[in-house]
């Protein structure tokens, strides 16, 4: 089990609040992805979560109790560390073990769990050496292995693959999706990367200066979302957003459209632009078009090759369906 | 090119040459003492015999019953092992606070530990001497070992916070996180990670007690008087046997000496404040 709900949660450092009050549900067995960009308040809120950070005000409960109290270890939560903040003077055996050894429990019963943990994150081989002597991935998966064998209620990650380069960073991403689909445990991942967000969770939580933006499916996020703000942070590239005489127009004080919904024709359309860059991936091709009015640059997502190059004229229509409209306030109007 | 090649000389050449100058400037003291004790205390004031003499053994030999050594030596060893433990034990949990659960007065903390060095010792003199005949303790080991604990604790706590401040905090939320209590967190994660800190410290501060004068000197006169006692106590009465003096002197401070040399790696590091890596 592991239902956590924050209740009015709210955390100042001296003078400053870098949460206001919150309130949050994250179901049993969900994967929960906090998101935002850096100093949005995400790891205090996760640091709270785990007590290693105290609440100014509020309370959270985990299972219907009340823990706003309890020191971390007596949580039931397990954390993996952006750092991994591995014992350096232990062995990967005795990293991984670490926490069984607090509880008390016996060698032989440790020599066990450690194995059979190691054994799924492929770290038979290690299981000897020093921290110092892995590979980031590998270091991230004895940080892994250290949470899994306490078998905890909830696993909370603290942007943990930011350390490592780009291909492991989307190997350890489909691991770590993986392991939740095996073991049905709630998890809190914590990240400023909004494609690790829709890809690994089943549940978004977009923050800004401590306030939660939105909370739902990735989905949901994408289709529908509630305001300027997470229009803007969700989906790569990123969704093209104007205001003025252009989204007047349109019927709404700002207009957003992502760069897939999108038709591009080189003779007639709604927008006329210049090519600026055109990125050719082979799979698609994303064009930045500069000179539409609109915005500096509006970036365009063609499914396919197409043969444009910097200087061409061409031109834009929106998919009418697909639009985002908002009010002054920068919230979504239907 | 002028300009590199004199300075590339200087350092083949010249370096060496200083640094052995200064060396040999503050070691011949040293040097002078060793060789004295080797003396006769006739020979050791007459100028012909600087550095051709006849060396002899007698001031060693009978240095225990002339100055009854061992005892001086073995309050030394007490105090200085006793004060070292007593310091080590409550400056690590007191820098261990400090370094991972700073409030807002941590800073002014540190800078007040550090000012209590400043005071002239000779201010609370007095003070001191009436407060220890007061209750009791002038001339005791647990007066020595009280004395030399305190006057050395700011430098043990500044030193370990500096070395535990390298410590990731991560690591120790770790912990936390793994369910070790404040004690284990000390005991499991941070004595080990900052063993080498806490060795030198440690080594520091055990040579500082050893030679520690003002106080044990002035709050001892004979159970609880250490080798400084020793030393100090013989220079009026029998400034003649200069000798006989530099054995015992010698002998003082020669374990002080070796562990110091055995141990050169440690010392630098601590006394550079955990700055270099």
């Amino acid at each position: 089990m592991g239902r956590i709900v924050l209740n009015n949660v709210t955390k100042s450092f001296g003078e400053t609040q870098v949460i206001p009050p919150l309130d949050l549900t994250i179901e049993d067995g969900e994967f929960a992805v906090f998101v935002g960009p850096s100093g949005c308040g995400k790891s205090t809120l996760l640091r709270m979560i785990a007590g290693l950070e105290d609440l100014t005000s509020g309370d959270i409960e985990i299972d219907g109790e009340n823990v706003t109290e309890t020191p971390p270890s007596k949580r039931g939560l397990a954390m993996v560390f952006q750092s991994y903040a591995l014992y350096p003077h232990m062995s990967v055996r005795k990293n991984i073990g670490f926490p069984l050894r607090m509880e008390g429990l016996d060698q032989a019963e440790i020599d066990k769990k450690v194995e059979a943990a190691a054994q799924s994150l492929n770290l038979m081989d290690y299981l000897d050496r020093k921290p110092a002597a892995l590979s980031g991935g590998q270091r991230q998966r004895v940080a892994i292995g250290r949470a899994i064998v306490r078998n905890p209620s909830a696993f909370l990650f603290d942007e943990p693959l930011s350390n490592l380069d780009a291909a492991l960073r989307v190997g350890m991403r489909l691991e770590i999706s993986e392991m939740h689909e095996r073991m049905k445990t709630t998890m809190i991942y914590v990240t400023h990367d909004q494609v690790e967000a829709m890809t690994m969770a089943d549940k978004i939580v977009v923050l800004q200066a401590g306030v939660i933006e939105q909370v739902g499916s990735p989905l949901e996020l994408y289709h529908k979302p509630r305001n300027v703000f997470v229009a803007g942070f969700i989906g790569s590239p990123k969704m093209n957003i104007f205001s003025g005489p252009a989204a007047e127009a349109l019927g709404a004080h700002t207009v957003g459209i992502r760069p897939e919904h999108t038709d591009v024709s080189m003779t007639e359309g709604t927008w006329k632009g210049t090519v600026g860059v055109a990125e050719h991936l082979g799979s698609d091709t994303f064009i930045h078009v500069h000179d539409t009015g609109l915005a500096d640059m509006v970036t365009v997502r063609i499914s396919g090759d197409i043969s444009v190059k910097h200087g061409d004229t061409i031109y834009l229509t929106p998919q009418a369906d697909q639009l985002h409209k908002f009010d002054a306030q920068g919230m979504r109007v239907e | 090119m002028a300009i590199v090649a004199q300075s590339s000389k200087f350092g083949t050449y010249g370096r060496p040459i200083l640094a052995w100058a200064v060396g040999l400037l503050f070691f011949f003291p040293i040097f002078y003492m060793v060789m004295t004790s080797f003396k006769t205390d006739a020979d050791a004031v007459k100028p012909e015999f600087l550095f051709f003499f006849t060396p002899t053994l007698d001031n060693y030999l009978n240095m225990a019953e002339n100055y009854d050594y061992w005892r001086f030596a073995k309050n030394s060893v007490i105090t200085a092992v006793l004060a070292t433990v007593f310091t080590m034990f409550v400056g690590i949990p007191a820098a261990y606070a400090m370094a991972f659960n700073p409030s807002r007065a941590t800073k002014d903390v540190l800078m007040w530990m550090l000012s209590t060095k400043m005071l002239p010792a000779a201010a609370v003199l007095y003070p001191m001497i009436y407060l220890a005949k007061g209750i009791g303790l002038y001339d005791t080991k647990v007066l020595i070992v009280t004395v030399l604990s305190l006057i050395n604790l700011p430098i043990a706590i500044w030193m370990l916070f500096t070395y535990f401040k390298e410590i990731p905090k991560d690591i120790i939320e770790a912990g936390k996180m793994d369910g070790v209590n404040t004690w284990g967190e000390i005991k499991e994660i941070l004595v080990p990670l900052a063993w080498g800190g806490i060795a030198s410290t440690a080594l520091l501060i055990f040579i500082f007690c050893w030679n520690e004068a003002y106080w044990t000197v002035r709050l001892t006169t004979i159970d609880a008087a250490t080798l400084s006692k020793l030393i100090e106590g013989n220079r009026a009465p029998e400034g003649l046997f200069f000798g006989r003096l530099s054995a015992v002197s010698t002998a003082a401070v020669g374990p002080i000496v070796v562990l110091g040399w055995f141990c050169q790696k440690q010392l630098v590091q601590g006394l550079t404040f955990g700055a270099v890596k």
